[in-house]
């Protein structure tokens, strides 16, 4: 069946094939046909899915990301454009990048009785910052590690809607919207572990609402998406547990944290009191909490670790020629002089193989 | 010495006191950009302003007297710059002293037509009555010419020689005279039929196959095109320490200056004041005006730009730079693809700037509301 496949796509690309009749000695011809022949069509597909198996060898090509992970690992995570492309060509592909390569190589390697190491991803607009983080992230969840993963941080900066104090901290301010939101998303993604992990305090929202000690943090998940008022408080009491938790030696999971745009936290934020005085990212919980969560004391030790600087550049020779082949591929250009040598060098110019540039002009052509 | 010299030149233009209204219009025409292009600046325009200011018609004698007192002022100046008084032509003075714009008394004085008849009234030329006596005789000539071709060959069908690959006029330099040149040229008005009648008959002329025997009258009436491939300033070649190939060049637009550097290393980088060209241009148009003259080229990824632009706005910088790439190409192209490039427009500088807010409107050209009453 899946020599079929095979052969079906050589058919449409490849013009010299044999016509392939069902025949056992012509299938299996077929077969080492197309072992011997160079396979232009699949020189930009990695063979490889899963991201613990990717090796440097498989940097530039493209390897696909199984439906189903996309629903439950990224409900929120991946850039619009890409939710875009993803529903055009119906499959989600990915580059495989040098600096995601990088980091999945530390991950695997961490030793998890120091303190956690944090990498940031940087580089110019649109170079691919949030494409490495999100294939780290699946990394992440294909070793089964407990993912926290904030799409967007300017997202809980600006442009909010509604704005409550906090009922914990009447400094504070809440932003109950945000907040569901995540968790709702933060349940879809880690469902499995969350039944497994449990509560170690006490904790009441309401007069009459509490959630006990030794309860699942499913649980209180839930409790924070049902009761939208003190939602910005649950998400505080899960990354408190959590932060507690995956130090402990006897927790069985470890846990990932992913903030994009991870700058907001400490920038300014465009939100405004009822009297037009502008609100610090400190006076918001939400902020408040994950600055927590960044400080790196999750074995209660108050050590900063330096962060670890990936940088993300634009693409080389070698990705910019199976991107635009990948394109070619899944009949993205439709333009005959984007086709050409010329056409190519064009496309170079013009985007200097930035990504986002490329992905922009191409979608025109 | 100068001042004396002003001061002759002062009266010399006072003497042409009619006419002197009609130098400052053409002064206030003749600004730098518009002296290279110098179309018509014939005795038509000035007859056309000397109409609005003075007499129209002057005299044989007034006209004689002009040209003896401008030749005695000629030897005064030659004498006083110490030149040869015999030998002074008008490019001297042109040279001498640049601000005398009174030329030769025949080209400022529209040529007239002598009287045509004599003292017992009777008109010299046999064609005086037709009334276009001039443009008549032109076309009796020309079609005398055809009957000489035509006699010729004859005489060669007779004798057999008569062959059919023969030398044609080479005509692709020039182009007719237009009608304004033709009517200066007979000192007469002709209507746009029979300046076509005369194109038509010159053609006829030009189909016959031996027409090379009368191609100095054909030339005549063609006007030489300007000077096709103007030769650029082109740009020096020079190589750097590696033995790399660089050039440098200037480009303006607007009010935008812009320098570039071309090196030919072999990689497509581009620096625009120590950025990186995709964050100093995020439009995508302007990129595009950057790569126009590569791509026109074929050199894309050739050349290693490194350029600085300041002053104007996105698209004039833009265009400042497109300017200067395509200059400091130049040195890295042969002559064919020079003109290549003269053709696409790639190295004109583009004169258009901003134009002046006027009073009584809003903006340049915006006029303020029209009421009806």
């Amino acid at each position: 069946m899946a020599l079929h496949r095979l052969s079906f796509r050589l058919r449409q690309t490849v013009t010299h094939v044999r016509s392939l009749h069902t025949s056992g000695c012509g299938q299996q011809q077929e077969a080492t046909a197309v072992e011997s022949e160079p396979e232009p069509f699949s020189v930009f597909r990695a063979q490889e899915n899963d991201p613990a198996c990717q090796s440097e060898k498989l940097i530039g090509q493209y390897y696909t990301l199984p439906p189903a992970h996309i629903k439950t690992v990224f409900p929120h995570g991946l850039p619009p454009r890409y939710q875009q492309q993803i529903k055009t060509f119906n499959e989600a592909c990915m580059m495989v990048r040098s600096p995601a390569l990088e980091v999945i190589s530390y991950l695997k390697k961490t030793d998890f009785s120091k303190p956690a190491v944090r990498y940031i991803f940087y580089g110019m607009k649109g170079s691919g910052k949030t494409m490495s983080l999100c294939h780290a992230v699946h990394f992440c969840y294909t070793q089964g590690w407990l993912v926290l993963h904030i799409p967007d941080a300017h997202l809980w900066v600006k442009n909010c809607k509604e704005l409550l104090p906090s009922s914990y901290n009447t400094s504070r301010f809440d932003q109950p919207l945000q907040a569901t939101e995540w968790l709702r998303n933060f349940r879809i993604t880690n469902e499995p572990l969350l039944s497994k992990i449990k509560t170690k305090q006490r904790y009441i929202w309401t007069k009459r609402e509490f959630t006990e000690e030794g309860a699942a943090l499913g649980e209180l998940v839930d409790q924070g998406i049902a009761r939208v008022k003190s939602s910005s408080d649950v998400v505080g009491a899960v990354i408190k547990e959590l932060r507690l938790q995956s130090g402990q030696p006897e927790s069985d999971f470890r846990m990932a944290v992913a903030v994009d745009g991870v700058n907001a936290l400490w920038g300014r934020s465009t939100i405004k009191k009822e009297d037009k005085s502008s609100v610090d990212p400190e006076e918001l919980t939400l902020v408040y909490n994950l600055r927590k969560l960044m400080k790196n004391d999750w074995r209660g030790f108050d050590s900063m670790d330096p962060f670890i600087p990936v940088s993300v550049p634009n693409y080389s020779e070698k990705e910019f020629e199976s991107c635009y082949l990948y394109y070619m591929d899944r009949q993205w250009l439709q333009h005959p002089q984007s086709r050409t040598e010329e056409g190519k060098k064009e496309i170079i110019f013009l985007s200097n193989k930035n990504p986002s540039m490329m992905d922009r002009i191409c979608a025109f052509l | 010495m100068a001042a004396s010299c002003a001061r002759t030149v002062g009266s010399f233009l006072g003497k042409c006191g009619s006419c002197s209204s009609s130098i400052s219009a053409v002064t206030s025409q003749l600004s730098r950009q518009v002296l290279s292009r110098q179309i018509c600046v014939s005795s038509a325009l000035r007859r056309k302003n000397l109409a609005a200011a003075g007499p129209e018609k002057y005299t044989m004698e007034y006209i004689k007297k002009q040209v003896e007192e401008f030749d005695i002022g000629k030897r005064h100046l030659a004498n006083m710059m110490g030149e040869d008084p015999e030998n002074f032509t008008q490019e001297d003075i042109d040279v001498r002293v640049p601000c005398c714009l009174c030329g030769h008394p025949d080209q400022v004085f529209p040529k007239q037509r002598a009287i045509q008849w004599g003292e017992d009234r009777r008109p010299f030329h046999f064609l005086f009555y037709t009334g276009k006596q001039s443009y008549y005789t032109l076309m009796h000539e020309t079609f005398g010419k055809i009957l000489v071709i035509e006699k010729y060959q004859d005489r060669l069908r007779a004798k057999g020689l008569l062959t059919k690959d023969i030398k044609q006029i080479s005509l692709s330099a020039s182009r007719w005279l237009k009608k304004e040149e033709l009517e200066e040229l007979l000192v007469e008005n002709i209507s746009i039929q029979d300046y076509n009648r005369f194109i038509q008959l010159m053609e006829s002329l030009l189909s016959m196959p031996y027409c090379t025997i009368e191609e100095e009258f054909v030339l005549r009436y063609r006007q030489n095109l300007e000077a096709q491939s103007r030769k650029q300033a082109m740009p020096v070649l020079e190589r750097d320490e590696r033995g790399v190939a660089f050039s440098t060049a200037d480009g303006r637009r607007k009010t935008s200056d812009s320098t570039v550097t071309l090196r030919d290393c072999g990689s497509g980088r581009i620096t625009i004041n120590g950025r990186d060209y995709l964050q100093y241009f995020p439009v995508l148009q302007d990129r595009e005006q950057l790569m126009f003259p590569l791509q026109f080229m074929g050199m894309l990824g050739r050349f290693d730009l490194e350029c600085t632009v300041s002053g104007g706005g996105r698209s004039s910088q833009a265009g400042a730079l497109r300017l200067a790439i395509s200059r400091g190409l130049l040195s890295f192209l042969s002559d064919g693809e020079m003109e290549n490039m003269r053709q696409a427009g790639l190295l004109t500088p583009d004169p258009r700037v901003r134009e002046r807010k006027k009073p009584g409107q809003k903006k340049a050209r915006k006029k303020f509301t029209w009421k009806k009453r």
